[in-house]
């Protein structure tokens, strides 16, 4: 069964949308979305709570039926041939869940036997990745929302997917939590999995994820590189040197360059990276040691939230990649006052989270 | 794809961990364990119901009527108990989404739902009607039994004829088995798929006795209830049978049809 699961892989893209639609009622979930996603992609899709990810990915795993649109998962229908489409990927939306009255190994035996083929043989192995081996022997019902998130996790392993589709998965994991599901997440990156990835927090989707696609009420506003919707954002840097007064003077004259300030010990101007690379030669040519260059941490942040808040500003910073959605990027003020709350709830998320930016995946695998 | 003997083989694991499976389990002994005991304790015998007056001469009349009894909402409630929960549990524990993204089509695990309900009714039938015979027979031993014509049957053919006319009576317990899965595709929610089509059988049984119906009462569900006395005569009736088994298709083949096309197509949100 894996065998013949590899071989599909090699032709078709993992994940093929075209105009997709979901509408429940009047409420449009999903507003036409296109999103291809390559072998080997850690692809992250970001946006607020209600923007449709949760949506996008259940259709992508056949349990909801498209309004309208074309869904490809290794080239095939997950509606019409769902058990095919499925052959190879694993996943979960929203929080994983079992049957409580059983225990976690008992659900894990029961999905492995769904699976068929080897998938027994799996489990012992994805209980240890998960560090559950301790607890499998107690019933689902007792578990708390991290352990089973990770039991979650865990099931998806025994599938040994080639594509991973991921719901939010840090939601609810303590520091800790969400520090070894993002080493799990660039493991299986790096062995060749590929990953789509639903979240709101943005510092998860930089960490982890070489594409992504923000989206806004179910509409993508940027779609691309991550190196290039940085680019593109023609970014917010800030620079300290061993002498501010001539480190203004150099920036000055760069080509590339603009709104050079001084702002405490501080430097802060806006450039491309092209032009901060140049920038860095110039610096060092002019005799001045460079303490630190580097974006300006929150430029992301703040472009993320006014992406996602519908700001007038959006439609300028469409990435090469970007889907062009003419009313996502236009941004109506009644959307963009309709979410306050989830956006300070992801800055809360952001700030709150000490293993943050500074954890690297991998260090404690 | 994975084969529909181990989906079944999981549907029937998880009913026997959970405790609703044996409060049905725990009637169909108690039921029958609790009427003996009765009539133990007593003198008269109901007299007022088929086989009633032969219970003290053999124990073979106990188990029919058990079936008797049985009609009105015991087995109906057993029957339902499991299967108007079946899919709706799903929906409550949010399962529905765990097996449906494994390598299984839902009209395959739709299928082993129904079977492993079908099977539970059958077990807790055959469970219930071994009960009623255990305790008839050391009541009353195991002696002749008199038939509905008057004639007498000798206990070995008695019993012979007992199997068959419990397993004519679970052509009506698929028919509300059916009714009970309907139900539990439909509302997503399992107490009110059990009460629901418990209400509906005991419903069927009052349009049964209204007056201007009678001619209808061949049809309805409740009589198919009472096909298997046809072969306690002499000779045999096997029309009540025959219609039985093409009514209760005739119940459960659209119930288990619409329930099946919407647990295919529904969008599962919940979970
Ligand atoms: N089953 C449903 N019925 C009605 N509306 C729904 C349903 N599921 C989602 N929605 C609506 O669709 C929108 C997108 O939801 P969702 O995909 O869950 O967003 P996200 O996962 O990005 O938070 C929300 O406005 C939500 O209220
Ligand atoms: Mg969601």
């Amino acid at each position: 069964m894996a065998a013949d699961a590899r071989a599909t892989a090699s032709d078709a893209p993992p994940i093929s949308v075209r105009g997709l639609v979901k509408r429940y009622g009047d409420v449009t979930a999903v507003a036409g979305v296109d999103l291809t996603v390559e072998a080997g992609d850690v692809y992250g899709y970001l946006g607020p709570n209600g923007a449709g990810k949760t949506t996008v990915l259940r259709m992508l795993l056949g349990l909801i039926r498209p309004t309208s649109g074309e869904v490809r998962v290794f080239g095939r229908d997950p509606q019409s041939d769902p058990v095919g489409a499925l052959r190879g990927v694993a996943g979960f939306v929203e929080a994983p869940k079992f049957y409580p009255y059983m225990t976690g190994r008992k659900n894990l035996e029961l999905l492995a036997d769904l699976d068929g083929g080897d998938a027994r043989s799996r489990i012992g192995e994805a209980l240890d990745i998960v560090e559950l081996t301790e607890r499998a022997k107690h019933k689902v019902g007792g578990y708390s929302h991290g352990m089973r998130q990770r039991l979650g996790v865990a099931a998806a392993l025994l599938r040994n997917p080639q594509l991973l589709l991921l719901d939010e998965p840090a939601t609810g994991l303590d520091p800790a939590g969400m520090r070894d599901m993002r080493a799990l997440v660039a493991r299986l990156s790096q062995a060749g999995t590929t990953v789509l990835l639903s979240s709101h927090l943005l510092n998860e989707v930089e960490e982890l994820c070489n594409r992504v696609a923000i989206v806004r009420t179910g509409t993508f506003v940027f779609e691309g590189r991550l190196d290039e919707l940085r680019a593109s954002m023609g970014g917010d840097w800030r620079l300290r040197t061993t002498d501010d007064v001539r480190a203004l003077a150099v920036l000055a004259e760069a080509p590339g360059i603009t709104n050079p300030r001084a702002d405490g010990l501080e430097v802060r101007f806006d450039a491309s990276e092209a032009a901060v690379e140049a920038l860095s030669v110039r610096l060092v040519e002019a005799g001045l040691a460079i303490r630190a260059l580097a974006p300006h941490a929150a430029a992301l942040e703040d472009l993320f939230f006014s992406l996602t808040e519908g700001d007038a500003n959006a439609g300028a910073v469409q990435g090469p990649g970007a889907a062009g959605d003419p009313e996502g990027a236009s941004g109506d003020p009644e959307s963009a006052a309709g979410n306050p709350e989830s956006a300070a709830g992801d800055l809360e998320n952001a700030a709150g989270d000490p293993a943050g930016p500074s954890a690297t995946p991998g260090e404690d695998a | 794809m994975v084969g529909l003997r181990t989906v079944y083989a999981w549907e029937i694991r998880k009913l026997l961990r959970q405790k609703r499976t044996y409060i049905g389990v725990a009637l169909a002994i108690g039921f029958p364990a609790l009427f003996v005991i009765a009539l133990s304790l007593q003198t008269g015998e109901p007299d007022d119901i088929a086989f009633g007056r032969y219970v003290r001469e053999s124990g073979l009349a106990i188990p029919p009527v058990m079936l008797i009894f049985g009609s009105i909402w015991l087995f109906p409630l057993i029957t339902s108990l499991v299967a108007g929960d079946i899919v709706a549990a799903e929906d409550h524990n949010g399962t529905l989404k765990t097996i449906l993204t494994r390598s299984v089509g839902r009209g395959r695990v739709f299928t082993a739902k129904v079977l492993a309900a079908l099977t539970y009714a059958l077990f807790a039938l055959f469970l219930m009607g071994i009960v009623a015979l255990i305790g008839g027979v050391l009541m009353s031993g195991f002696h002749p039994l008199t038939t509905l014509s008057g004639t007498t049957v000798s206990s070995k053919k008695a019993l012979l004829l007992l199997v068959v006319c419990f397993g004519i009576y679970f052509l009506p317990l698929i028919a509300v088995a059916s009714i009970a899965l309907l139900l539990s595709t439909l509302t997503h929610n399992s107490a009110g798929s059990v009460v629901g089509a418990l209400a509906i059988s005991i419903l069927l049984q009052l349009v049964a006795i209204l007056p201007g119906l009678e001619s209808l009462q061949p049809y309805l569900l409740p009589n198919q209830f009472n096909a298997w006395q046809g072969l306690l005569r002499t000779p045999a009736d096997w029309a009540p049978v025959i219609r039985a088994a093409w009514v209760c298709a005739l119940y459960a083949a659209p119930c288990l049809a619409w329930a099946a096309w919407s647990f295919s197509r529904r969008d599962v949100t919940g979970g």
